[in-house]
């Protein structure tokens, strides 16, 4: 079985994002860029089924700029087999984004696409709910455990009030969540023999979709800051002013 | 114009996150709310969503298929209803950010996450980059599809209105999917993301004994819900639903008391719109005392056992 793997290039998950003077979004220039933590999840997920016998090959795929190679490198290096950049320097919204990764199915048919739940610069977490929507297959979305079983996937899902289990016939779309699992650093032997490894390019063109966006950013801004408050002195002066707030009698 | 809300309910009542959303959805015109569910329970919570303030008419979609909100058969539900509306919308819950974009999709909509707030009938306004901005976002979909995110609008009140309820039937069980089982969190305590006051717990704590020492009987205390940053999660302190932050839950409660938590911007994201923020934290220059209202410096070991007391 093979699994594809869709990764995202984003913002280091350690830089605070600084809303540009003009407001028309984030300043990116000079900002440490890297692949979306989620996505990082999902290529290690990838690889354990792979190292449990149960995937045979793992692609990886990403939209985005040029510079999203070193993305698909970093993925390589921790030991997926070859990657796909479908080259834009367009933003790309996630309705696009599935309609690329639906044509990319198509051709390379994975019994499972494993995604990051969301990416952590526009927060959309719609990805791979769209491809499941488009491709016509089961989704496990936000998942904690993946756990293949015989023709079906078992999925187990962090929802709000616990945990959840279901059971998706394969092929199927996963989403990943935090604790799936602790992604691998690669080695440095890793690093250079990904370096090796087959990287088709390819643009939106090739497959036929249209990526015009549908939303448009009218204004990006800081949100409304909150003032620092008070120290207290004492217990006792957290006790009167909860009794202020009228939460204890 | 008329707006279609998927109700998200529970033992035949609503939640309250689909009753922020019934407000959100009276920005943009009349509200029409869908109960997917299997038998007399659904049947209880359409009676119950026929009662919220502002609801027009309710759809009762009555299978077994619908019983566990499976995406994979409640989308197509919605899609086959979605042509006389102008928007979908859903809450920014597990639920609703499971559903949602599997509908958008099938309507060939991109999809607005996580509104804050409708400034017209296609733009609104959302968190980026872990709330570290917002962003007005103008939609050239013809039909909006969106996800609304509860702590930013007040709730219908879930009495007063007087709804028909209509029966309306979907495909039923796509066969795609099955669920298998919940392992919910039982606890006499609030839910998290509705409590009126949380109190939530770091990784200074040092392990989950001492979470639970410490931090539950305060939270009994106040009546509040218990809550945890992300670190005391990963540290295995505290179980992931406790978890509130960008990768977490959003809540705003009126009062939010972080114990032993440095306040990270990935916590911030997920309580700064607190009403007020209390923080207890030996670290006088910790982050989480630039946006606290009430700080207290010192040893959380002997101060919180001494509130519990006091209170």
């Amino acid at each position: 079985m093979k699994i594809l793997v869709p990764v995202k290039r984003v913002i280091d998950y350690n830089v605070k994002p600084r809303v540009k003077m003009d407001g028309t979004g984030v300043d990116l220039t000079n900002v440490k860029m890297s692949m979306n933590p989620f996505d990082e999840i999902a290529v290690e997920e990838a690889i354990r089924l792979k190292e449990k016998g149960l995937a045979s090959e793992i692609v990886l795929v990403s939209v985005g700029p040029q510079k999203a190679q070193d993305t698909l490198r970093t993925g390589l290096a921790m030991g997926a087999d070859r990657a796909i950049l479908i080259q834009t320097d367009q933003e790309v919204e996630p309705l696009a984004v599935a309609k690329l990764l639906k044509a990319v199915v198509d051709e390379e048919q994975p019994g499972i696409v494993l995604l990051g739940k969301q990416a952590i610069d526009d927060d959309c977490n719609q990805t791979g709910q769209m491809l499941a929507a488009l491709t016509g297959r089961p989704q496990g979305t936000f998942a904690s455990k993946v756990e293949i079983k015989g023709d079906a996937v078992e999925v187990t899902r962090e929802v709000d009030g616990g945990l959840e289990t279901v059971s998706l016939t394969l092929p199927a779309i996963v989403t990943t969540d935090l604790r799936l699992n602790e992604p691998r650093y690669a080695s440095l032997p890793n690093i250079m023999k990904a370096k090796t490894k087959p990287l088709a390019a390819k643009t939106p063109a090739d497959y036929g979709v249209d990526i015009a966006p549908r939303l448009t950013t009218l204004k990006v801004e800081e949100p409304a800051k909150r003032q620092a408050g008070v120290k207290l002195g004492s217990v006792d002066e957290l006790v009167a002013k909860f009794k202020d707030l009228g939460v204890v009698a | 114009m008329s707006v279609l809300v998927l109700i998200e309910h529970e033992g035949g009542a609503i939640k309250d996150a689909s009753l922020t959303t019934v407000t959100a959805a009276q920005k943009l015109g009349e509200v029409h709310a869908l109960v997917a569910g299997s038998g007399a329970e659904a049947k209880q919570s359409a009676d119950a969503a026929a009662q919220i303030a502002g609801v027009a008419k309710v759809l009762l979609a009555d299978d077994a298929a619908y019983q566990n909100m499976l995406a994979e058969n409640v989308a197509p539900l919605v899609v086959d209803l979605a042509g006389g509306y102008d928007a979908i919308l859903f809450n920014a819950t597990s639920i609703g950010k499971n559903v949602a974009p599997r509908v958008a999709a099938l309507l060939d909509v991109m999809q607005v996450s996580d509104v804050l707030s409708i400034e017209s009938a296609d733009t609104f306004t959302r968190p980026i980059y872990a709330g570290n901005a917002i962003a007005t976002v103008k939609s050239s979909d013809a039909k909006k599809v969106l996800t609304v995110r509860g702590t930013a609008f007040p709730k219908a009140a879930a009495s007063g209105g007087s709804a028909s309820v209509e029966a309306v039937s979907g495909a039923g069980d796509a066969g795609l999917s099955r669920f298998v089982g919940a392992e919910t969190s039982k606890s006499e305590r609030p839910e998290l993301t509705s409590a009126k006051v949380v109190v939530s717990g770091g990784r200074a704590l040092g392990s989950s004994e001492e979470f639970h020492r410490l931090i539950d009987p305060l939270a009994d205390k106040l009546g509040a819900a218990v809550g945890a940053s992300r670190a005391a999660v990963d540290a295995g302190y505290a179980p992931n639903d406790y978890q509130v932050g960008q990768t977490g839950k959003i809540v705003a409660p009126e009062v939010y008391v972080a114990i032993g938590i440095s306040g990270a911007i990935q916590h911030l994201a997920g309580m700064k719109d607190s009403g007020t923020i209390v923080a207890i934290n030996k670290d006088e220059d910790a982050p989480i005392f630039q946006v606290a209202d009430l700080g207290l410096v010192g040893d959380l070991f002997q101060i919180v056992p001494e509130l519990t007391q006091k209170l």
